[in-house]
Protein backbone atom coordinates (compact mmCIF):
# COMPACT_ATOMS: atom_id res chain seq x y z
CA UNK A 1 0.00 0.00 0.00
CA UNK A 2 1.05 3.35 -1.17
CA UNK A 3 2.02 5.94 1.68
CA UNK A 4 -0.37 9.15 1.60
CA UNK A 5 2.12 12.07 1.53
CA UNK A 6 0.61 14.66 4.07
CA UNK A 7 -0.68 17.64 2.02
CA UNK A 8 1.22 20.65 1.60
CA UNK A 9 -0.47 23.78 3.73
CA UNK A 10 -0.44 26.28 0.53
CA UNK A 11 -3.10 28.51 2.12
CA UNK A 12 0.08 31.41 2.27
CA UNK A 13 0.48 31.07 -1.75
CA UNK A 14 -2.34 33.24 -2.06
CA UNK A 15 -0.80 36.03 -0.11
CA UNK A 16 2.43 35.55 -1.57
CA UNK A 17 1.20 36.25 -5.00
CA UNK A 18 -0.49 38.81 -3.77
CA UNK A 19 2.40 40.81 -2.47
CA UNK A 20 3.83 39.71 -5.99
CA UNK A 21 1.44 41.00 -7.65
CA UNK A 22 1.15 44.49 -5.59
CA UNK A 23 5.04 44.95 -5.79
CA UNK A 24 4.37 44.78 -9.80
CA UNK A 25 1.42 46.84 -10.12
CA UNK A 26 3.98 49.68 -8.04
CA UNK A 27 6.54 49.32 -10.05
CA UNK A 28 5.77 49.20 -13.46
CA UNK A 29 3.55 51.39 -15.50
CA UNK A 30 1.17 50.93 -18.02
CA UNK A 31 2.11 54.23 -20.49
CA UNK A 32 3.63 52.92 -23.76
CA UNK A 33 6.60 54.00 -24.90
CA UNK A 34 5.64 55.93 -28.08
CA UNK A 35 6.89 58.91 -30.02
CA UNK A 36 7.10 60.51 -33.33
CA UNK A 37 10.64 58.54 -34.87
CA UNK A 38 12.86 60.94 -36.83
CA UNK A 39 16.28 60.70 -38.27
CA UNK A 40 18.99 63.75 -37.60
CA UNK A 41 21.50 64.28 -40.27
CA UNK A 42 25.05 63.33 -40.08
CA UNK A 43 27.57 65.79 -38.42
CA UNK A 44 29.02 68.56 -40.38
CA UNK A 45 32.98 67.40 -39.91
CA UNK A 46 34.37 70.31 -38.06
CA UNK A 47 37.30 71.48 -40.84
CA UNK A 48 34.13 71.85 -43.47
CA UNK A 49 32.41 74.67 -43.45
CA UNK A 50 28.76 75.57 -43.73
CA UNK A 51 27.96 76.30 -47.00
CA UNK A 52 24.31 76.77 -48.42
CA UNK A 53 23.97 74.12 -50.61
CA UNK A 54 22.51 75.11 -54.13
CA UNK A 55 19.21 73.91 -53.96
CA UNK A 56 16.88 74.81 -56.71
CA UNK A 57 14.20 77.44 -55.23
CA UNK A 58 11.25 75.41 -57.34
CA UNK A 59 12.41 72.61 -55.27
CA UNK A 60 12.62 73.87 -51.83
CA UNK A 61 9.35 74.62 -49.60
CA UNK A 62 10.29 76.41 -46.72
CA UNK A 63 8.18 76.32 -43.37
CA UNK A 64 9.46 78.46 -40.51
CA UNK A 65 7.70 78.94 -37.54
CA UNK A 66 8.00 82.24 -35.01
CA UNK A 67 8.51 82.75 -31.65
CA UNK A 68 4.76 83.17 -31.57
CA UNK A 69 4.08 79.44 -32.92
CA UNK A 70 3.01 81.13 -36.01
CA UNK A 71 3.31 79.38 -39.18
CA UNK A 72 4.90 80.62 -42.30
CA UNK A 73 5.04 77.89 -45.28
CA UNK A 74 6.32 79.50 -49.06
CA UNK A 75 6.30 83.20 -47.85
CA UNK A 76 2.70 82.84 -46.50
CA UNK A 77 1.05 83.04 -43.08
CA UNK A 78 -1.08 79.52 -43.31
CA UNK A 79 -2.56 77.46 -40.47
CA UNK A 80 -1.32 74.19 -39.40
CA UNK A 81 -4.50 72.59 -40.83
CA UNK A 82 -3.86 73.61 -44.43
CA UNK A 83 0.29 72.49 -44.03
CA UNK A 84 -0.72 68.32 -44.61
CA UNK A 85 -2.74 69.54 -47.81
CA UNK A 86 0.24 72.07 -48.91
CA UNK A 87 3.01 69.62 -48.57
CA UNK A 88 0.63 66.85 -50.52
CA UNK A 89 0.60 69.20 -53.33
CA UNK A 90 4.01 70.21 -52.85
CA UNK A 91 5.43 66.74 -53.34
CA UNK A 92 2.71 65.13 -56.12
CA UNK A 93 3.00 68.54 -58.21
CA UNK A 94 0.43 66.94 -60.31
CA UNK A 95 -0.13 68.87 -63.39
CA UNK A 96 3.90 70.56 -63.82
CA UNK A 97 3.34 73.42 -61.79
CA UNK A 98 6.99 75.89 -62.57
CA UNK A 99 6.96 76.74 -58.66
CA UNK A 100 6.74 73.26 -57.48
CA UNK A 101 9.34 70.71 -57.77
CA UNK A 102 10.84 69.02 -61.13
CA UNK A 103 9.25 65.78 -62.30
CA UNK A 104 11.23 63.10 -63.15
CA UNK A 105 10.44 60.21 -64.82
CA UNK A 106 11.61 56.77 -63.80
CA UNK A 107 10.55 52.50 -63.09
CA UNK A 108 9.74 51.82 -60.16
CA UNK A 109 9.50 48.34 -60.73
CA UNK A 110 5.95 46.04 -61.07
CA UNK A 111 3.51 47.02 -60.58
CA UNK A 112 3.93 50.57 -60.00
CA UNK A 113 5.56 51.32 -63.62
CA UNK A 114 6.95 54.39 -65.06
CA UNK A 115 6.17 57.26 -63.13
CA UNK A 116 6.73 60.69 -62.50
CA UNK A 117 8.03 61.70 -58.91
CA UNK A 118 9.40 65.06 -57.40
CA UNK A 119 13.09 63.55 -56.71
CA UNK A 120 14.87 66.47 -55.56
CA UNK A 121 11.93 68.12 -53.55
CA UNK A 122 13.21 69.33 -49.92
CA UNK A 123 10.78 70.47 -46.97
CA UNK A 124 12.93 72.78 -44.89
CA UNK A 125 11.71 73.26 -41.37
CA UNK A 126 12.88 76.15 -39.56
CA UNK A 127 11.77 77.74 -35.84
CA UNK A 128 12.71 80.05 -33.88
CA UNK A 129 14.39 79.22 -30.34
CA UNK A 130 11.15 80.57 -28.37
CA UNK A 131 9.39 78.49 -30.52
CA UNK A 132 7.17 76.57 -28.24
CA UNK A 133 7.79 72.18 -28.59
CA UNK A 134 4.04 71.53 -29.14
CA UNK A 135 3.86 73.63 -32.13
CA UNK A 136 7.13 72.28 -33.53
CA UNK A 137 6.16 68.72 -33.31
CA UNK A 138 2.92 69.94 -34.46
CA UNK A 139 4.51 70.62 -37.70
CA UNK A 140 6.97 67.81 -38.07
CA UNK A 141 3.86 65.72 -37.32
CA UNK A 142 1.97 67.36 -40.19
CA UNK A 143 4.69 66.94 -42.43
CA UNK A 144 5.06 62.89 -41.66
CA UNK A 145 1.25 62.83 -41.79
CA UNK A 146 1.23 64.31 -45.34
CA UNK A 147 3.83 61.41 -46.80
CA UNK A 148 2.33 58.60 -44.57
CA UNK A 149 -0.92 59.48 -46.41
CA UNK A 150 0.80 59.80 -49.57
CA UNK A 151 2.43 56.62 -49.23
CA UNK A 152 -0.37 54.85 -48.26
CA UNK A 153 -2.85 56.01 -51.08
CA UNK A 154 0.15 54.72 -53.20
CA UNK A 155 -0.03 51.61 -51.48
CA UNK A 156 -4.05 51.04 -51.63
CA UNK A 157 -3.94 52.29 -55.26
CA UNK A 158 -1.41 49.49 -56.68
CA UNK A 159 -1.50 46.62 -54.06
CA UNK A 160 -4.92 47.14 -52.83
CA UNK A 161 -3.70 46.66 -49.39
CA UNK A 162 -2.30 49.61 -46.71
CA UNK A 163 0.97 50.42 -46.93
CA UNK A 164 1.86 49.02 -43.39
CA UNK A 165 0.22 45.45 -44.54
CA UNK A 166 2.94 45.54 -47.35
CA UNK A 167 6.10 43.25 -47.67
CA UNK A 168 8.80 45.32 -47.12
CA UNK A 169 10.65 45.27 -50.69
CA UNK A 170 7.02 46.51 -51.69
CA UNK A 171 7.49 49.81 -48.90
CA UNK A 172 10.90 50.10 -50.76
CA UNK A 173 9.03 50.60 -53.98
CA UNK A 174 6.96 53.06 -52.33
CA UNK A 175 9.25 54.74 -50.49
CA UNK A 176 11.61 55.13 -53.69
CA UNK A 177 8.57 57.12 -54.86
CA UNK A 178 7.79 59.39 -52.19
CA UNK A 179 11.54 59.81 -50.47
CA UNK A 180 10.81 61.58 -47.29
CA UNK A 181 12.76 64.33 -47.80
CA UNK A 182 12.27 67.16 -44.30
CA UNK A 183 15.28 69.35 -43.66
CA UNK A 184 15.99 70.80 -40.69
CA UNK A 185 18.12 73.71 -40.79
CA UNK A 186 21.16 74.80 -38.91
CA UNK A 187 20.06 76.24 -35.72
CA UNK A 188 19.63 80.19 -36.16
CA UNK A 189 18.40 83.07 -33.96
CA UNK A 190 15.90 83.88 -36.25
CA UNK A 191 14.00 87.68 -35.60
CA UNK A 192 11.13 88.06 -33.51
CA UNK A 193 11.60 87.81 -30.03
CA UNK B 1 -38.92 8.63 9.34
CA UNK B 2 -37.16 12.36 9.42
CA UNK B 3 -35.53 13.29 12.07
CA UNK B 4 -35.37 17.36 12.97
CA UNK B 5 -32.26 18.13 14.60
CA UNK B 6 -32.36 21.71 16.16
CA UNK B 7 -29.65 21.94 19.03
CA UNK B 8 -26.74 20.40 17.01
CA UNK B 9 -24.71 23.53 15.97
CA UNK B 10 -24.31 23.13 11.85
CA UNK B 11 -20.75 24.40 11.10
CA UNK B 12 -20.22 26.13 7.80
CA UNK B 13 -18.19 23.85 5.64
CA UNK B 14 -14.33 25.39 4.69
CA UNK B 15 -14.28 27.23 1.21
CA UNK B 16 -12.00 25.65 -0.81
CA UNK B 17 -8.91 28.62 -1.81
CA UNK B 18 -6.75 26.48 -3.00
CA UNK B 19 -6.84 27.50 -6.80
CA UNK B 20 -6.73 31.58 -5.35
CA UNK B 21 -2.96 31.61 -5.60
CA UNK B 22 -3.66 30.50 -9.58
CA UNK B 23 -6.29 33.22 -10.63
CA UNK B 24 -3.77 36.01 -8.72
CA UNK B 25 -0.70 34.35 -10.44
CA UNK B 26 -2.44 34.77 -13.62
CA UNK B 27 -2.93 38.49 -12.81
CA UNK B 28 0.54 38.60 -12.30
CA UNK B 29 1.40 37.39 -15.32
CA UNK B 30 -1.25 39.94 -17.52
CA UNK B 31 0.41 43.04 -15.43
CA UNK B 32 3.75 42.41 -16.04
CA UNK B 33 2.82 41.06 -19.87
CA UNK B 34 1.47 44.98 -20.23
CA UNK B 35 3.37 47.91 -18.35
CA UNK B 36 6.67 48.17 -17.90
CA UNK B 37 9.23 49.26 -15.35
CA UNK B 38 9.54 52.63 -14.27
CA UNK B 39 12.68 53.68 -16.32
CA UNK B 40 13.86 56.25 -13.22
CA UNK B 41 12.69 58.75 -11.07
CA UNK B 42 11.86 61.92 -12.42
CA UNK B 43 13.49 64.72 -11.12
CA UNK B 44 12.03 67.19 -13.77
CA UNK B 45 7.98 67.37 -14.91
CA UNK B 46 7.01 67.01 -17.88
CA UNK B 47 3.95 66.10 -19.98
CA UNK B 48 4.10 64.87 -23.41
CA UNK B 49 3.02 67.12 -26.85
CA UNK B 50 0.44 65.34 -28.64
CA UNK B 51 0.54 63.98 -32.09
CA UNK B 52 -0.92 61.91 -34.53
CA UNK B 53 1.59 59.76 -36.30
CA UNK B 54 3.32 57.62 -33.39
CA UNK B 55 5.11 54.52 -33.80
CA UNK B 56 5.78 52.30 -30.67
CA UNK B 57 9.12 52.22 -29.62
CA UNK B 58 10.44 48.63 -30.11
CA UNK B 59 12.86 47.16 -28.01
CA UNK B 60 13.63 48.62 -24.53
CA UNK B 61 16.95 47.82 -24.41
CA UNK B 62 18.50 49.85 -27.49
CA UNK B 63 16.44 53.06 -26.09
CA UNK B 64 17.85 55.92 -23.89
CA UNK B 65 15.93 58.66 -22.44
CA UNK B 66 16.25 62.02 -22.32
CA UNK B 67 14.14 64.24 -20.15
CA UNK B 68 13.43 68.03 -20.23
CA UNK B 69 11.25 69.93 -18.17
CA UNK B 70 11.12 71.80 -15.36
CA UNK B 71 12.58 70.54 -11.99
CA UNK B 72 9.98 68.68 -9.50
CA UNK B 73 8.87 70.49 -6.03
CA UNK B 74 11.50 69.25 -3.75
CA UNK B 75 13.96 70.13 -6.59
CA UNK B 76 12.69 73.79 -7.14
CA UNK B 77 14.69 75.43 -4.29
CA UNK B 78 18.17 74.18 -5.64
CA UNK B 79 17.65 74.16 -9.06
CA UNK B 80 15.50 76.61 -9.45
CA UNK B 81 12.49 76.90 -12.02
CA UNK B 82 14.37 76.71 -15.05
CA UNK B 83 13.75 73.59 -17.75
CA UNK B 84 16.30 71.35 -17.03
CA UNK B 85 17.38 68.27 -18.75
CA UNK B 86 17.71 64.67 -16.54
CA UNK B 87 19.85 61.88 -18.14
CA UNK B 88 19.50 59.06 -15.73
CA UNK B 89 18.78 59.92 -12.60
CA UNK B 90 20.20 62.99 -11.79
CA UNK B 91 20.40 66.79 -13.39
CA UNK B 92 22.94 67.07 -16.57
CA UNK B 93 23.97 69.96 -18.83
CA UNK B 94 23.67 70.17 -22.43
CA UNK B 95 27.50 68.83 -22.41
CA UNK B 96 27.36 65.89 -20.53
CA UNK B 97 25.14 64.33 -23.67
CA UNK B 98 27.77 63.34 -25.43
CA UNK B 99 29.54 61.37 -23.05
CA UNK B 100 26.11 59.62 -21.37
CA UNK B 101 25.32 58.49 -25.00
CA UNK B 102 28.85 57.55 -25.69
CA UNK B 103 29.24 55.81 -22.39
CA UNK B 104 25.96 53.95 -23.36
CA UNK B 105 26.44 53.16 -26.76
CA UNK B 106 29.69 51.33 -25.93
CA UNK B 107 27.80 49.15 -23.30
CA UNK B 108 25.51 47.96 -25.52
CA UNK B 109 26.31 44.79 -27.71
CA UNK B 110 28.32 45.52 -31.09
CA UNK B 111 26.10 44.71 -33.43
CA UNK B 112 23.25 46.85 -31.18
CA UNK B 113 24.95 49.74 -31.57
CA UNK B 114 23.84 50.98 -34.98
CA UNK B 115 20.13 50.40 -33.72
CA UNK B 116 20.69 52.84 -30.66
CA UNK B 117 17.53 54.99 -30.37
CA UNK B 118 17.15 58.16 -28.15
CA UNK B 119 13.89 59.39 -27.01
CA UNK B 120 13.21 62.83 -25.85
CA UNK B 121 10.70 63.30 -23.55
CA UNK B 122 10.20 67.18 -22.99
CA UNK B 123 7.47 69.05 -21.90
CA UNK B 124 4.84 70.35 -24.44
CA UNK B 125 6.14 73.74 -23.31
CA UNK B 126 9.45 73.90 -23.80
CA UNK B 127 11.50 76.31 -25.81
CA UNK B 128 12.98 75.17 -28.91
CA UNK B 129 16.19 76.47 -28.12
CA UNK B 130 16.98 74.00 -25.78
CA UNK B 131 15.64 70.72 -27.96
CA UNK B 132 18.09 72.26 -30.21
CA UNK B 133 21.26 72.08 -28.52
CA UNK B 134 19.97 68.35 -27.34
CA UNK B 135 19.94 67.73 -31.17
CA UNK B 136 22.92 69.56 -31.91
CA UNK B 137 24.82 67.02 -29.06
CA UNK B 138 23.11 63.92 -29.96
CA UNK B 139 24.24 64.65 -33.88
CA UNK B 140 27.76 65.26 -32.34
CA UNK B 141 27.30 62.39 -31.09
CA UNK B 142 26.48 60.18 -34.24
CA UNK B 143 22.78 59.14 -32.04
CA UNK B 144 21.07 59.77 -35.11
CA UNK B 145 17.81 57.36 -34.33
CA UNK B 146 15.40 59.93 -32.10
CA UNK B 147 12.00 59.91 -31.45
CA UNK B 148 10.27 62.60 -29.80
CA UNK B 149 7.99 61.39 -27.29
CA UNK B 150 4.28 62.13 -27.47
CA UNK B 151 1.09 60.90 -26.89
CA UNK B 152 -1.61 59.75 -29.24
CA UNK B 153 -3.84 62.93 -30.05
CA UNK B 154 -7.41 62.88 -29.33
CA UNK B 155 -8.96 65.61 -31.10
CA UNK B 156 -8.17 68.95 -32.75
Amino acid sequence: MAKKVPQINASSMADISFLLLIFFLVTTSMDVNQGLARRLPAPIPPDQKIEDTDINKRNLMVVKINSANQLMVQGQLTDIKQLRKQVKEFVLNVDDNAYMPKLFEEDFGEPIGVQKYTKEHVISVQNDVDTQYQAYLDVQNELVAAYNELRDECARKYFHKGYNELEEDQQKQIQKLYPQKISEAEPKNYGGN
Amino acid sequence: MAKIRRNEKREMPALNTSSLPDIIFMLLFFFMSVTSMKEVTYKVQFQNPQATELTKLEKKSLVRYIYVGTPTAEFRKQYGAETRIQLDDAFAEKSDIGEYIINERSSMKEQDQGLMTVSIKADKETRMGIIADIKQELRRAYALKISYAATQRTSY
